[in-house]
């Protein structure tokens, strides 16, 4: 089987994988890494939304060979708690959250948004979330999160 | 007194989870050697089994495990009425009911070994329209009938005041018939199970379910202690991993949900991994595809409800008169609790002296349903208030008036003939309008839920 080498979350790897695997199985039954969730494994959802080289990618429809020696961050690798990241601090504080389980998957889009526009409209924040699905909150306070992250990066909010 | 929290927003208990990914779901739980469940799942609408062969799939390499009806040790189970297999036996009554279940190394092998299983079905003629089944012509759905019977009634009775003479004081008619379709719950997480065997013949079960002591009690007949089997302790420790548990050595574990919406109420998964858990003496999760989430998880039923409604020219409901079909699919599942507080509900919250409400359990061969965001109120509510419009509108009536004439005030009896004896129905109208900046008539803004005159 072929040698996979990636680097997740700033830790680098190398694994012995299936050359069908998805980087979603990789990360979640290799590295045990759990963010990323398995909603529907057709590209549909977003809830396995990660960032590869700083592009957000569907971890469930990336075939994790095809990313040879990238660099991959997860929700893990945004900030824990007690380091929360911005992002996730608006989404903690601004009750985006009610499962959880689109949380993780809503958080990289947002990344991957505001790392380009770090002063997005309310439409660009909806289009760049157009992609991850959540059926409890509405979206409403998912929405008004990432413009509170985007207020408080540009005067360096978080715990960090 | 002064209140600590009420009036508070509060940071979500486990919203740190969310957050940082921290918060573990059952699929994120991995344990050594865990094998993937997959079902064989039937591939008709209704029919009978004619062979059921698994002795193929059960020597693919990389399968530990193939269970059939044969294998479960208490085959019926349910919330209200003990009428639905975990496997199929002989019958099958709706597309996608487990047939099979399989335990392999990998979903791939899992796979493999459901095409090699030997299943020969005959097909018969299914019937999926309620109306349809009602008819008694009809193609059964159940040997005892397509409706659920109530006592000895067809339907759920719920009724108070005398309806024909209600009918005989009315000016108006007012009739009309509204449909409630079907409905997914469709949450981000997929039903998924994780069994775990333990020492000493106990049983870990990581569950989805948002009802797990109605579960447990289920899991725990379908695992050996239903009514219909003996249990003794020198049995169990016959059997070991092979069924008889008690209460007390399953080991229930839920925690983190990732969507329900009452669609985590049924029994879905938790059943047959438990059961491949035992057979194998190896841990076993099953994940449903988003495909199998769609098609065959419980869902809302379809309702369609008649009104007729007696109605005087200055907007009083003398009668009001329902009529409700449920949909409840194959099995009962919590349908005859659906249809109790459906029944109890769907006249409204209004004063009716004459009231009359039945509705009907129906079989079909749809997949069962189950709860969904308020078990049958919510299609009632749907109806009963787009009726209280079209009876305004047919009186030339402003639609709030006629709510505020019928609302249900202190003293007020339910069509249950329970007293109502805390209402602010007027008042809660009466600050909606305000809010809404709805102009009211004095006459109406001077009401209030203090009990009518006589």
């Amino acid at each position: 089987m072929p040698l996979l080498e990636i680097k997740v979350n700033g830790r680098d790897h190398q694994l012995v994988v299936d050359a069908t695997a998805s980087l979603l199985t990789v990360l979640r039954e290799h590295l045990h890494i759990t963010g990323p969730k398995v909603g529907c494994e057709t590209g549909d959802c977003g809830a396995c939304s990660v960032l590869v080289d700083g592009k957000l990618r569907r971890a469930c429809l990336t075939n994790a060979l095809s990313v040879q020696g990238a660099d991959v961050v997860t929700v893990e690798g945004v900030g824990g708690s007690g380091r929360l990241h911005p992002i996730q601090k608006a989404f903690y504080e601004n009750h985006a959250s009610q499962c959880g389980f689109c949380t993780p998957g809503m958080i990289m889009a947002s990344k991957a948004l505001l790392d380009e526009n770090p002063n997005p409209t309310e439409m660009e924040i909806k289009e760049a979330l157009a992609g991850n699905l959540c059926r409890c909150t509405g979206y409403i306070n998912i929405i008004r999160a990432v413009k509170d992250a985007a207020e408080k990066m540009a005067h360096g909010g978080g715990d960090r | 007194m002064t209140l600590k929290n009420v009036g508070k927003s509060k940071p979500r208990y486990n919203g740190l989870g969310h957050v940082t990914g921290e918060a573990r779901y059952v699929d994120d739980i991995f344990v050594p050697g865990t094998l993937a469940v997959k079902a064989l799942r039937s591939p008709v609408h209704k029919g009978i089994i004619r062979k059921l062969d698994i002795s193929k799939a059960e020597k693919l390499p990389g399968v530990y495990g193939v269970i059939t009806a044969a294998d479960v040790p208490c085959n019926t189970y349910g919330y209200l009425t003990l009428d639905q297999a975990v496997l199929a036996d002989k019958a099958v009554r709706f597309m996608g009911e487990p047939i099979a279940a399989v335990a392999a190394d990998t979903v791939e092998i899992a796979n493999e070994a459901l095409d090699l299983i030997g299943l020969d079905i005959e097909q018969q003629t299914p019937v999926f329209d309620p109306l349809e089944a009602m008819k008694p012509d009809a193609p059964k759905v159940r040997p005892e009938g397509n409706v659920l019977m109530v006592g000895n009634r067809p339907y759920r009775l719920v009724y108070n005041g005398d309806i024909e003479k209600g009918f005989a004081q009315a000016d108006e008619i007012v009739e009309n018939e509204f449909f409630f379709p079907s409905q997914e719950h469709a949450p981000m997480e997929t039903q998924v199970s994780l069994a775990v065997p333990e020492n000493n013949s106990r049983l870990t079960i990581y569950t989805v379910t948002q009802g797990m002591y109605f579960l447990l009690k289920q899991l725990q007949r379908i695992l050996g202690q239903g009514d219909d089997v003996s249990h003794r302790w020198s049995e169990r420790m016959q059997y070991s991993f092979r069924g008889h548990l008690g209460f007390c050595d399953i080991k229930y574990v839920g925690g983190n949900v990732g969507g329900a919406f009452g669609g985590k109420t049924e029994l879905h998964a938790d059943g047959i991994a438990a059961l491949l858990a035992l057979k194998t003496g190896r841990p076993c999760k099953w994940r449903w595809t988003r495909e199998e989430e769609m098609l065959y998880s419980a869902r809302h039923s379809p309702w369609r409800m008649t009104f007729k409604d007696g109605v005087t020219k200055d907007g009083r409901i003398v009668a009001r008169k329902v009529f409700s079909v449920h949909d409840a699919g194959a099995y009962t599942g919590l349908s005859s609790y659906v249809v109790d507080k459906h029944a109890f509900y769907v006249a409204g919250p209004y004063y009716l002296p004459n009231v009359e409400v039945k509705c009907s359990v129906v079989y079909t061969n749809r997949v069962p349903t189950g709860a969904i965001r308020g078990f049958g109120v919510t299609p009632g509510t749907y109806a009963c208030e787009i009726q209280m419009n079209m009876i305004a509108e047919r009186l030339g009536m402003d639609p709030w008036e006629l709510r505020f004439i019928n609302a249900m005030r202190n003293g007020d009896q339910l069509a249950t003939r329970t007293k109502l004896e805390s209402v602010y129905l007027l008042e809660t109208m009466k600050k909606l309008a305000e809010v809404v900046n709805h102009p009211l008539d004095e006459k109406y803004a001077a009401l209030t839920s203090d009990p009518r005159e006589a």
